[in-house]
Order: C-alpha cells, then sequence, then structure tokens
C-alpha cells in the first residue's frame, strides 16, 4: 500500500468510526425504548403524578461487557419490585429505567449520559462499573446540576480522576464503593496471615486505575513493612511480561500483587509457569473477579487471592426486595444458570439506593432529590449507605474483604472469604493457603 | 535482563506477530485488499476451536483439522460471495466491507456466547519450558508458535513460487487483466486466495487462544500488530512479515528492559522509523 492510500484508510476509519456509532447509538436506542415500554404501558392509578425517569448506564458490550452481563436480570428483579409505582412526596408515580449501554467507552457513556440528560430529562443518574463509565457520566451530571448516584469503581479514581477536591466536593454526584486504602489492608492482612520473606512484586496497568494505584500503593506497602520492587505500568496490548518476571525472581518476591486486565494476567501467569517463578500467593486485583475469568486460567487459578466487595455470604439484604444476598444469587442462577459475580450486588443496590432516595425526596425535582441522596441512611443489598461518615463528602464506603480461588462444587470454581478482619461482620469461609505447584 | 534474554523473548514474540500478519499480508499481496476484519476472524477461529474442543473433548491441536478447512471454505465463501463484488478501482469499498464484517463478527460472538473470558487448555503445555545456560528459560509453547510461523511462511513460499496455482497468483497480484486474458478465473482465484489466508489465520487463532484468554473484544488489538509487522516488512512480501514481527518483537523487548512503559510505545516508534526511513518497508515486492 502506498503511503496515499494508507492515509485514505486512515481517513475511512474515523468516518466509519463514527458511522458505526450512529448505528449502534440507534440500535441502542431502540433497545432502549423496548425495555422501557413496559413500564409506559401501565396504567396510570389514581391521582397518579408524571412518570419519574431513571437513566442507567452501565458497560453491556465491549472489553468490560462482564460487569454488565447481569443487568436485565436485575432491571427485570427491580421493575418487578416497583410495581405501579413508588410514592413521592404524596403521590404515586410510575417509574421508568432507561438503560443504556456505554460499550465499555468513556465517550460513548458522556454521549449516552448527555442524551439521557437533554432528551429524557431524567430526574435522576445512574452509572456503574469502573472510571470509564461512572466517571464520565458523573461529568455530564455535575455540569448539567442532575443527581447522580453512581458505584463500582474505587473512590479515588472516581473522586481524584474526576479532579475533585476534598475541600468542596461536588454538588450532584454522589458515591459508594470502597478504596486503594481498603485494598491495601486487606490484601496486606492477607499476604500477613502466611508465613513469607515480605518481597513483595507490584505491576500495574497503564489506565486510570492503575495509574492511582501505582501513586499510592507502593508507599502505603513498604510501610506496612513489605519490602516492594515496582515493575511499573504495562500497557494493556502488551503480550509479553518476560522482562519485569525476571526482575521479580532477581528480587525474590514471594507475593505479587498487581491491577490486571484478565487478559494480560493470563498471559503474566503462563509466562510466570514458563520462567520458573513460583510466588506463594498472587493477588491480582480486577483480573479475577469473576469466575470465568479463573475458570479460563486452568488449574493454574487454584488459590489465586482476589479482592471480595460483594458475595452471597454477605449478611445483607436488599431493602427493596427483601431478598439476602444468598437468595439473590440462588435466583440468579436459577433464572440465568450461570454463577453470581460481584457486580450483581452493587447493580441491584445502585438501583435501589435511588429508589430510596426518591421516595424521601420533598419534591420531584433537581435540588429536593439531590438533598435526599445526602441524607440517605440505608441498609442495601451491599451493606449500610449514607454519605455523612465517608472520607470525602460524596463518597461512601462499603466493606471489602479478602477471598480465594478454590475447585468449585457446581462451577469450575468457588470464591471462599478468606480474609475479613477489616469487616468482621462478614464470616470467613476457609483459612487462606499459599499456591501449591505441582 | 540481559541482551541474550532479550533478543530471544523478542523473537519468539516476533514469531507471533508474524503469524497474525500472515493472513493479512496474503490478502493484500494478491488483491490489494486490507482487511479490517482481520484480528475479529482472528477471535472467531478461536471461538470456533473452542466449540470444537467443547463437543468433541479433543485437544485444540486435533481441533485444527477441522477450524483450518472449516475456515478455508468461509474464506472462499467469504470473498466469493461477498468480497469480489466490493473489488474495483477504489480501495474503499472493500475496507468499508470488512469494517462492518468486523462490527457484525465482535456482536455476533458477544450475542452467541457472552462477554465471559475463556482459553483453550493443553495443561502442562502451557507453562513447560526449556532451561537454557546462564539461566535463559524459553517457553515451548512460544516456541511452538515460532515454529508454526516459520512452516506456513515456507509453504506459503513454496505455493506462491513453485506451483502452477502460486504462479496464477503472481499474475493476478500483477495485473489481473492480463492474467485474466490468459485464462484465469480471478473470481475463483481471489476466492482461492482468501481461504488459504483464512485457514493461517485459524492457526494463528487457535494458538493464541492457547498462549491467552480471549473473548469476543480481543480482536482489533490483534489487527494493529499485525498491520505493523507486514508494513514493517514491506508489503506483500512474506519473509519480510516475518522480519516485521520479530522487528516488532524484540523493539517491544527493549523498551521493557528500559521502562514497563516504553515496551508496547517502542514498537510503534521502530515502526515509525521504518515508515520514515522506507515507507515501502525492509523488503518491498510491489511498487505501487
Amino acid at each position: 500500500m502506498s503511503q496515499s492510500d494508507e492515509r485514505n484508510t486512515a481517513d475511512l476509519m474515523t468516518i466509519d468510526g463514527i458511522g458505526r456509532r450512529r448505528v449502534l447509538r440507534s440500535l441502542a436506542v431502540s433497545g432502549a425504548s423496548a425495555l422501557a415500554a413496559p413500564a409506559l404501558m401501565i396504567k396510570p392509578a389514581q391521582a397518579a403524578g408524571r412518570p419519574i425517569k431513571i437513566g442507567f448506564v452501565s458497560p453491556q458490550t465491549g472489553p468490560i461487557a462482564a460487569f454488565g452481563e447481569a443487568d436485565t436480570f436485575i432491571l427485570d428483579g427491580v421493575r418487578k419490585a416497583l410495581g405501579k409505582g413508588i410514592v413521592v412526596a404524596g403521590t404515586e408515580h410510575p417509574v421508568q429505567i432507561i438503560y443504556k449501554d456505554s460499550q465499555s467507552n468513556p465517550n460513548r457513556a458522556a454521549e449516552v449520559a448527555a442524551q439521557l440528560i437533554n432528551n429524557d430529562k431524567v430526574d435522576i443518574m445512574l452509572a456503574s462499573s469502573t472510571s470509564d463509565t461512572v466517571n464520565p457520566v458523573a461529568d455530564q451530571c455535575e455540569l448539567a446540576g442532575v443527581p447522580c448516584v453512581t458505584s463500582d469503581d474505587p473512590w479515588q479514581a472516581y473522586f481524584f480522576g474526576r479532579k475533585g477536591d476534598p475541600k468542596k466536593g461536588f454538588d450532584w454526584t454522589y458515591h459508594f464503593f470502597w478504596g486503594f486504602e481498603n485494598i491495601a489492608e486487606v490484601f496486606s492482612n492477607m499476604w500477613n496471615s502466611l508465613p513469607s520473606n515480605k518481597s513483595l512484586g507490584l505491576l500495574f496497568s497503564n489506565d486510570p486505575d492503575g495509574i492511582a494505584a501505582n501513586e499510592q500503593l507502593p508507599g502505603v506497602f513498604a510501610k506496612m513493612g513489605f519490602t516492594v520492587t515496582t515493575a511499573g505500568l504495562y500497557t494493556a496490548t502488551t503480550d509479553d511480561f518476560s522482562a519485569q518476571i525476571a526482575q521479580f525472581k532477581k528480587a525474590n518476591v514471594e507475593i505479587v500483587m498487581g491491577i490486571f486486565t484478565p487478559p494480560a494476567f493470563a498471559t503474566f501467569w503462563t509466562q510466570c509457569g514458563q520462567q520458573g517463578f513460583r510466588p506463594k500467593l498472587v493477588t491480582p486485583a480486577k483480573a479475577v473477579l469473576f469466575p470465568s475469568a479463573v475458570a479460563a486460567l486452568g488449574p493454574r487459578g487454584v488459590n489465586l487471592t482476589t479482592e471480595v466487595w460483594w458475595s452471597p455470604h454477605h449478611p445483607f439484604k436488599s431493602g427493596l426486595t427483601g431478598q439476602t444476598a444468598q437468595q439473590f444469587c440462588d435466583e440468579y442462577t436459577r433464572v440465568t444458570k450461570r454463577q453470581w459475580t460481584q457486580p450483581l450486588g452493587f447493580k441491584h443496590a445502585t438501583l435501589e439506593v435511588a429508589i430510596d432516595v426518591l421516595k424521601r425526596a420533598k419534591k420531584l425535582e433537581a435540588a429536593a432529590i439531590r438533598d435526599a441522596i445526602a441524607e440517605t441512611n440505608y441498609n442495601s443489598l451491599v451493606g449500610p449507605i449514607q454519605w455523612k461518615t465517608g472520607p470525602v463528602r460524596n463518597v461512601c464506603l462499603t466493606p471489602l474483604v479478602g477471598g480465594q480461588w478454590r475447585k468449585g462444587k457446581s462451577f469450575p470454581y468457588d470464591l471462599d472469604i478468606v480474609n475479613s478482619q477489616s469487616a468482621p461482620s462478614i464470616k470467613p469461609d476457609s483459612v487462606i493457603q499459599p499456591i501449591i505447584y505441582t | 535482563m540481559n541482551v541474550m534474554t532479550i533478543l530471544i523473548q523478542g523473537t519468539l514474540l516476533g514469531g507471533l506477530y508474524a503469524l497474525f500478519a500472515i493472513g493479512l499480508s496474503l490478502t493484500f499481496g494478491i488483491m490489494r485488499v486490507v482487511n479490517i476484519a482481520h484480528g475479529d476472524l482472528i477471535t472467531l477461529a478461536a471461538f470456533a476451536a473452542l466449540v470444537v474442543t467443547d463437543t468433541l473433548a479433543i485437544s485444540p491441536f486435533v481441533a485444527l483439522g477441522v477450524v483450518v478447512p472449516l475456515f478455508f471454505a468461509l474464506g472462499y465463501l467469504l470473498q466469493r460471495g461477498l468480497l469480489n463484488r466490493t473489488l474495483g478501482d477504489s480501495i474503499l469499498p472493500p475496507l468499508l466491507v470488512t469494517f462492518g464484517l468486523s462490527v457484525i463478527i465482535q456482536n455476533v460472538l458477544l450475542e452467541v456466547f457472552g462477554a465471559n473470558i475463556r482459553r483453550l487448555p493443553v495443561g502442562n503445555l502451557e507453562t513447560a519450558s526449556l532451561q537454557l545456560p546462564a539461566g535463559i528459560a524459553i517457553g515451548v509453547f512460544p516456541l511452538i508458535v515460532f515454529a508454526a510461523a516459520l512452516i506456513c511462511l515456507g509453504a506459503l513460499q513454496y505455493l506462491l513460487y513453485r506451483t502452477r496455482l502460486g504462479r496464477a497468483f503472481r499474475a493476478t497480484s500483477d495485473d489481473p487483466e492480463t492474467a485474466e486474458l490468459m485464462g484465469i478465473d480471478n473470481r475463483h482465484l481471489y476466492a482461492l486466495a482468501m481461504g488459504i489466508a483464512l485457514a493461517f489465520t485459524a492457526l494463528a487463532g487457535v494458538l493464541f487462544a492457547i498462549r491467552t484468554t480471549f473473548d469476543p473484544a480481543s480482536g482489533p488489538i490483534r489487527l494493529i500488530f499485525a498491520f505493523e509487522a507486514v508494513i514493517i516488512g514491506g508489503l506483500g512480501s512474506l519473509w519480510g512479515t516475518l522480519l516485521g514481527g520479530v522487528v516488532l518483537g524484540i523493539a517491544q523487548s527493549i523498551g521493557a528492559a528500559i521502562s514497563l512503559e516504553w515496551q508496547i510505545l517502542a514498537g510503534h516508534i521502530a515502526f515509525m522509523i521504518i515508515l520514515v526511513l522506507k515507507p515501502d518497508g525492509l523488503f518491498p515486492r510491489t511498487q505501487d
């Protein structure tokens, strides 16, 4: 191909990229209206008010689609629980949840958020799953003055990733999840419960989560008494980790922690085997959250450790449906034939918190709804939610514990909670074990 | 991390990139078509192999016996039924159609298989390695991938330069009109070329799916390295494609040894430098 041809290719790809987005957008819109149709068909009750609109942005397609996999199940459950509607300030209103796919793309997330704000005129906006979804949506809401509740993104990535000032905070946007300080605490608790030389190797992905972790975690772990070897930030498309593995071997690393995308971790972990690097514990945050990601590793997934933000064994109940975490997961497996995943609880909780907020709002207008968010004191499926005692004004912390993957009973792998020193109300399932090499 | 390790790991990585690039190199060399769906076809092959290994309970290597012929047929039909209709004076229609194909493949895979991450298991072979002196370890599987790239390129070289079919391919590549006057059916020939290209793509997809995990969205990332390998090596040149892959792999290894942030960037920089110094690549076969 000559140079001019290549230029044509590049131009074309841009033009075509837009075309593709346009097609998908119209598909997504028609999909969303089809989903919303049942809510519209409900006949208004006596003295019924206007429909309340909830916008919900989540990644249903694209690289992080696993986070949005349960969305249909969750929306169905919430719609059923809502029935005819909810009572706000003495009037019954039907509720319409308008769901939009972020396509795992921050630009797309911002775009659909803007549509929800300007075209659909939503009363409250929800979003969850990673900075790429949560941050652009929250930014749009902050600009437009729309109340917004988000979850499932470490709070530093949410707050500082959006250039938040801890003194001022944000006016319209609120978030619940844990932060890097919780990760550091939980991981070190896990590692300290096994004898080791405390030599720790760190490796992070070059994305907002990894960059934030790279700034904070090495120093924190060093203070906790670990000898830290930081291998740096890798690009998501990396196919080779041999340089970093050599570095870890040289430093006699026994514990590896990193922020990984699942394919990058699979490459890394396979190469560890090839290079004869055998750490006692490997805790790849983000990479082994999903049972499918662990199953993809084959037998080498046993005893990998991970952060656990939610599990069927968490002693919490949905305030909306009354289901316990265990009942909720059982129902999910019954309906979808799939194993539970951690985002399940948070997706549901985001919706139920919004509904609690709306019920308490003094009026059906933005400022009143925002004030109701700030006043929240609610027991959700993922634990108590309130924004009075968080690290910053707009953040509520939820409990985090440590888990380890074991050979499963009805699915290839089960996640056992092995350390809950940081949240004693959650009971451990078993005791942490080192990785076994044959 | 000594120089030896950098070169060995970089070369092995280059074999992977070359394997990704063979199909792309072939379709461009013969039909002047840049197949934007190439990365997604690699993923599609991985999923096809997954279905075969799951239903027949056989090793992924045995599954190649099913997936490779299947992809040959798919390639033939794809070219004959769809892509041939887009060929003409302009390079744009085939680009647009393959771009659309890329979107379709990703979304169909997502619809059928869900977003879950998959991998083709091959047991201990995944982590087996050879120990060399001076503490250098070479993974057996990366070695297999490199050998596969060499064998594929050798086989293709033989096909193109030692057989009647190869002569027809080259004739059509050089001058389609005259080739047609000599009694070559270009439509059939193009379809055969795409079939062969997809057979190699299927092999690349299966080996890729053993090497690391994949999901419906894994394809596009694979496309960029394949492109770079083809362009560094010189469009249409087979051994140039291997060299292009190796240059890319070694550049990335050197980058990684300096600082992890430089790993992928170093590959792109090597690509840029070669584009500036030799816009036609290292071994340009075609001068158009």
